[in-house]
């Protein structure tokens, strides 16, 4: 089992590289906070903890757990959208530059 | 059967987090792409809810509706501008959970005496050591970012090797715990070594190298959850924790490849603590400062003008005057290109995302790489609240501590204006050649009233 995990956890990284390195500078805020939101998947192992009735620990514990995931998965994907909805082309903008660029006031 | 689901539904998140992430290597696609990962993470929750594992919803349910109540605010309503400390408390948040997850393993464990395998045990050492880093690490970086700790670097003598001493310690009992499950209190000393650590690592590390930190810890982050995996035998978490972790060394490379430094340079260097060391100092040498209007009709005929932004225009929240200005001039019929350093800011990406808040168009914004070479060609290049990114000493000092750092050509340009606060040095505490050049200006002031002022001015030109 283990030795399938780490062959899980290679490839895992070597896919997330490839995929990744190719992510352009413009997008490395919103890449951090995606990968912020995605990281909230240690939510499964919270709810497991807080979940499963070992003992109290594990279920306080895990009930923080639960809330600090559960609140990166909802903030970053919610922030992440967010930003990614302010990145646009350029063409409606100079439509607007000469819109509002009045004609050069009479020289 | 009801196993075939959680993997099934597992298997899918995996692979939607992964065309999610493609999905930021296109802006055009990007949004699309998260959504897919918002519904990967849906089908990973769900998968988990219906697990056997699970006997007892109460507290799931308030964690859930607590974690809501909290993540909504994140992420609607922290402005754009906060967001590096809004990133660097996230990683927090990961971590900590991270963290307590192997807490709560390690406790069930010993509780319910069914021993800790040596493999077991690594595991959950590995979590806890790197999460717990993460947690000290990047509440002193939140903190710094926000300004509620100052933001230079705290050293003190024999700083260096105070944290090696507790990072020996750290591997010594590390490796105590794992021959020796066993023993609660030296696993609790663990615990509060590594947040100590944390805290050590990041409070001599000041504001300007915060983009590797935070790009450094985000990838610890990852890896903490990752060995999360491993230590509670989940996949998902070793997959979403690998993309996490190489995420975050691939901004770190490239944070530190544009700063000219290695990884032990940005830790333990402490950079900007001593000033000017070998540095050339300003004495003798003389500033040109001008005036609104002057350089007002400098850019109001400029053909092509490069705006450079850094910091100062984050810290004077000037972005959408800059934008006003970059309008004004293209209606004018000059062409604006914006020159963003990588590690302009705090945090990368910084500039790219308060320009785009600014409605600046992306396919305006250029990286160092992809604009050097126009700077021949431009007018003007406009600096606004960047220093050390576009410091030529860089480039023909070599006793600068700044040496062999990529740095935007400004200089090449035929003539330069700086918005700039003061002459206080850069964050480096490094004198800046490019202010002393015969053709630059400065244009002293906070950068938005400076900038407002250049709107009104390049409207009456």
């Amino acid at each position: 089992m283990l030795l399938l995990e780490l062959y899980v956890f290679v490839l895992a990284a070597f896919t997330g590289y490839l995929v990744i390195s190719r992510v352009p500078s413009l997008l490395h805020t919103p890449l951090m906070a995606a990968t912020n939101a995605i990281s909230g998947i240690s939510l499964v192992g919270s709810l497991i903890a807080a979940g499963s009735q070992q003992n109290r620990v594990a279920t306080i514990l895990g009930f923080i757990a639960v809330v600090c995931a559960t609140s990166n998965i909802v903030g970053g994907f919610l922030i992440t959208d967010r930003m990614l909805k302010m990145f646009r082309r350029d063409v409606p903008a100079t439509k607007r530059a000469r819109a509002s660029a009045a004609p050069p006031a009479a020289h | 059967m009801r196993d075939y689901f959680i993997q099934g539904s597992y298997l899918a998140a995996s692979v939607l987090f992964i065309l999610g992430l493609r999905g930021l290597t296109r802006p055009d696609k990007a949004r699309r792409g998260m959504q897919l990962a918002a519904a990967g993470m849906l089908f990973a929750i769900v998968g988990t809810l219906v697990s056997h594992q699970i006997v007892d919803y109460r507290w799931i349910a308030a964690g859930l509706v607590l974690g809501v109540v909290i993540g909504y605010p994140m992420g609607m309503w922290v402005p754009m501008t906060a967001m590096p400390q809004r990133i660097a408390l996230s990683l927090t948040f990961s971590a900590l959970a991270a963290a307590l997850v192997g807490i709560a393993e390690y406790n069930t464990r010993l509780t319910n005496g069914e021993g800790i395998p040596a493999a077991i045990m690594a595991a959950i050492g590995i979590e806890v050591l790197l999460g717990m880093i993460t947690v000290g690490g990047t509440l002193i970086a939140a903190g710094k970012l926000q300004e509620v700790i100052t933001s230079r670097p705290l050293t003190y003598r024999g700083q260096n090797l105070v944290n090696a001493l507790v990072f020996v310690a750290m591997l010594v009992l590390f490796g105590f715990l794992v021959s020796h499950p066993e023993r609660p209190a030296l696993f609790y000393a663990l615990i509060a070594l590594a947040f100590g650590f944390g805290i050590l690592l990041v409070l001599p590390i000041g504001g300007a190298d915060m983009p590797v930190v935070v790009a450094l810890l985000n990838s610890y982050s990852g890896l903490a959850s990752c060995a999360t995996g491993f230590a509670i035998g989940n996949v998902i978490l070793i997959i979403s924790g690998s993309l996490d972790g190489s995420s975050g060394f691939i901004l770190s490379v490239l944070m530190s490849k544009a700063m000219n430094r290695s990884f032990t340079n940005v830790l333990f260097g402490a950079f900007g603590s001593q000033t000017s060391i070998g540095a050339k100092s300003a004495e003798g040498l003389s500033v040109r400062s001008t005036g609104v209007e002057d350089a007002a009709v400098q850019l109001a005929y400029a053909q092509l003008v490069i705006i450079i932004p850094g910091y100062g225009m984050a810290v004077a929240q000037a972005q959408h005057q800059v934008r006003e200005l970059a309008e004004l001039i293209e209606g004018r019929g000059g062409e604006v290109k914006f020159a963003v350093h990588p590690v302009a800011g705090r945090m990368p990406g910084h500039m790219n995302v308060l320009l785009a808040e600014a409605n600046v168009p992306y396919d305006k914004l250029f990286d160092m790489d992809e604009i050097n070479g126009d700077f021949d060609r431009a007018d003007v290049a406009l600096v606004i609240g960047a220093n050390d990114v576009v410091n030529p000493a860089a480039r023909n000092d070599k006793t600068s501590p700044i040496y062999g750092m990529p740095i935007l050509n400004a200089d090449h340009a035929k003539s330069v204006i700086v918005l700039k606060r003061s002459m206080a040095a850069g964050f480096a505490g490094i004198e800046n050649e490019l202010f002393y050049n015969p053709k630059t200006s400065m244009l002293f002031g906070d950068a938005k009233k400076s900038l407002t002022g250049l709107v009104s001015e390049v409207k009456n030109v």
